[in-house]
């Protein structure tokens, strides 16, 4: 069967991104573009899934801006078949994300479309529910545990409290959570094959699909600082603060 | 404005979560209607009408709600919610999971896990982990939100009395059933809910060595959790965890013990009224948010406190 996998281009986990000093934004001049880590989650469940031979190919998508081929390849690397990108430098809000994914689920018909749970940047956890409610698809989402059996899948999927598990026709939507898998590095000789593979361009407007935004950021800011407080000298002066200066005990 | 509220609920109590949300919903301001999807849970709803604020309580009674699947329940809210100004959720996994999907068949934006109302349509919510605050405007007819709990006091749980009415809607979906679930018992209190938390880090050395965090926990009355180092090291599960992947917590007492202090873990927690943190490393990141510090071998300094409160 076919697997779609969404890919997403965000600033790089380890980079500490800060807002602009005119507050309209977070500043995202020269700092390191990754593939969201929840996406390379997607993209190793895909491939495991295909090297057991439940998968026949793995289709990566990516929207946003020229330079998101980047994260295809990424994808292409860790064993994706093929490339798709929706490419606009507009702003795309998750259910602008959701409905260009719609007219390529509607094209490609996959079996499953595997996603991140949320993006690192704009931290929503919407577009995989929001794609299961456009194309009518059961959703398996914070999955820690994907199971194809037949012509459905079992998703385990971690909750508050515990693990849930829940079955799905195909075809279905998946979303991954941090413990899915741990993803595989690409090799070398991967990453070269993965320049040569087919990465097709498409545009919001070629799919007939409406970007404009629903929301608007008014303002970004730094949080709260918090002031680092005192050291005690020993436990018995801890217990003593707690009890009587802090009083929460 | 009337303004939906989607309880959250395990079909015979009310969670508390659902009462921070109606916090968040009054500081909006309009009439507040919860609704309660469920199966077998005219408990619940009895309880919902008790809350403070609350004008009215639908009932949504059916097995194809029991276990809360995605899929029917934001049929429902859609059908339902189209006649509200405001629809607002928790933003647990249960809200997660259905809200987008809700909004979506609106034709919505959702906004999620805000932390303040700034007016009708205008919100604060975290960004790249906690790391920035955005303030959101909505353009859509109906605003779709998801509240993060911490960031709001529950309102009263006792004080109302409002209606409960029948919803006769029954949306099976027919795409999703429930298979099973495995949830971690435990007498101690919920992690998201508890008024002091007590958490262990790689400085544990290993899972057996929690056995100290449990004691302390029981003397407090407290809840335990873990750092993303802990559980990724094995030592105990991962519905312990506390960071920006893990629970977001704000008790008013948190007792970080032999952790760090990641900036993904410090986003779970700094809200925290009052925070303690023990760690033989000086040079630690948690001391920069701690109220108290103390700099000790955690193996003698925990059972020590333990044996002094």
């Amino acid at each position: 069967m076919k697997v779609l996998v969404a890919v997403k281009r965000v600033v790089d986990y380890n980079v500490k991104v800060r807002p602009k000093a005119d507050g309209t934004d977070v500043d995202t001049a020269n700092v390191k573009m990754s593939i969201n880590p929840f996406c390379e989650i997607a993209v190793e469940e895909a491939v495991r899934l295909k090297e057991k031979g439940v998968v026949s190919e793995i289709v990566a998508v990516s929207m946003g801006p020229k330079q998101s081929q980047e994260q295809i390849r990424t994808a292409l690397a860790l064993g994706a078949d093929r490339g798709i990108l929706v490419e606009t430098d507009a702003e795309l809000q998750p259910l602008a994300v959701a409905k260009c994914l719609k007219a390529i689920v509607d094209k490609e018909e996959p079996q499953m479309v595997i996603l991140g749970k949320q993006s690192i940047d704009g931290d929503n956890n919407q577009t995989g529910q929001m794609l299961g409610a456009l194309t009518g698809m059961g959703q398996g989402t914070f999955a820690s545990e994907v199971v194809v059996e037949g012509d459905a899948v079992k998703v385990t999927r971690e909750i508050d409290g515990g693990l849930q598990t829940v079955e799905l026709k195909l075809p279905a939507i998946v979303t991954t959570d941090l413990r899915l898998n741990e993803p595989r590095y690409a090799s070398l000789p991967n990453i070269m094959k993965a320049k040569k593979k087919p990465l097709d361009t498409t545009t919001p407007d070629e799919l007939g699909v409406d970007i404009t935004p629903r929301t608007k950021t008014l303002k970004v800011e730094p949080p709260a600082e918090r002031q680092a407080g005192v050291k005690v000298a020993d436990v018995a002066e801890l217990v003593e603060k707690l009890k009587n200066e802090a009083k929460v005990i | 404005m009337s303004i939906l509220v989607i309880a959250e609920h395990d079909n015979a109590e009310l969670k508390g979560a659902t009462l921070n949300t109606i916090a968040a919903v009054k500081a909006i301001g309009g009439d507040i209607a919860v609704l309660v999807a469920g199966a077998g849970c005219s408990a619940v709803a009895d309880a919902a009408a008790k809350a403070d604020g609350v004008s009215k309580v639908l009932l949504a009674d059916n097995a194809a709600y029991e276990h809360q699947l995605a899929e029917n329940v934001a049929k429902l809210v859609a059908d339902l919610g189209k006649d509200y100004s405001h629809i607002l959720a928790p933003a647990t996994t249960t809200g997660k999971n259905m809200l987008p999907r809700a909004a979506a068949l609106l034709d919505v934006q959702p906004i999620s896990d805000i932390i303040s109302v700034e007016s009708a349509d205008t919100f604060k919510r975290p960004i790249y982990a906690g790391n920035v605050i955005a303030t959101v405007q909505s353009s859509d007819a109906i605003k779709v939100i998801s509240v993060r709990t911490t960031a709001f006091d529950a309102v009263a749980a006792e004080g109302g009395s409002a209606a409960v009415e029948s919803v006769d809607i029954a949306d099976d979906a027919g795409v999703s059933s429930f298979v099973g679930e495995e949830l971690a018992k435990s007498d101690r209190p919920e992690l998201t809910a508890a008024s002091v938390v007590v958490s262990g880090g790689r400085g544990m050395q290993n899972g057996e060595n929690f056995e100290m965090l449990y004691k302390l926990a029981d003397k407090l009355g407290a809840a335990v959790g873990a750092s993303r180092a802990a559980v990724d090291a094995g030592f105990v599960p991962n519905d312990m965890q506390v960071g920006q992947t893990g629970k977001i917590v704000a008790p008013d007492l948190y007792i970080a013990v032999g952790i760090s202090g990641a900036i993904q873990h410090l986003a779970g927690m700094k809200d925290s009224k009052v925070i303690v943190a023990i760690n033989k490393d000086e040079e630690a990141p948690i001391f920069s948010v701690a109220d108290y510090g103390l700099v000790a071998d955690l193996f003698e300094a925990v059972p020590e406190l333990e044996a002094k409160l």
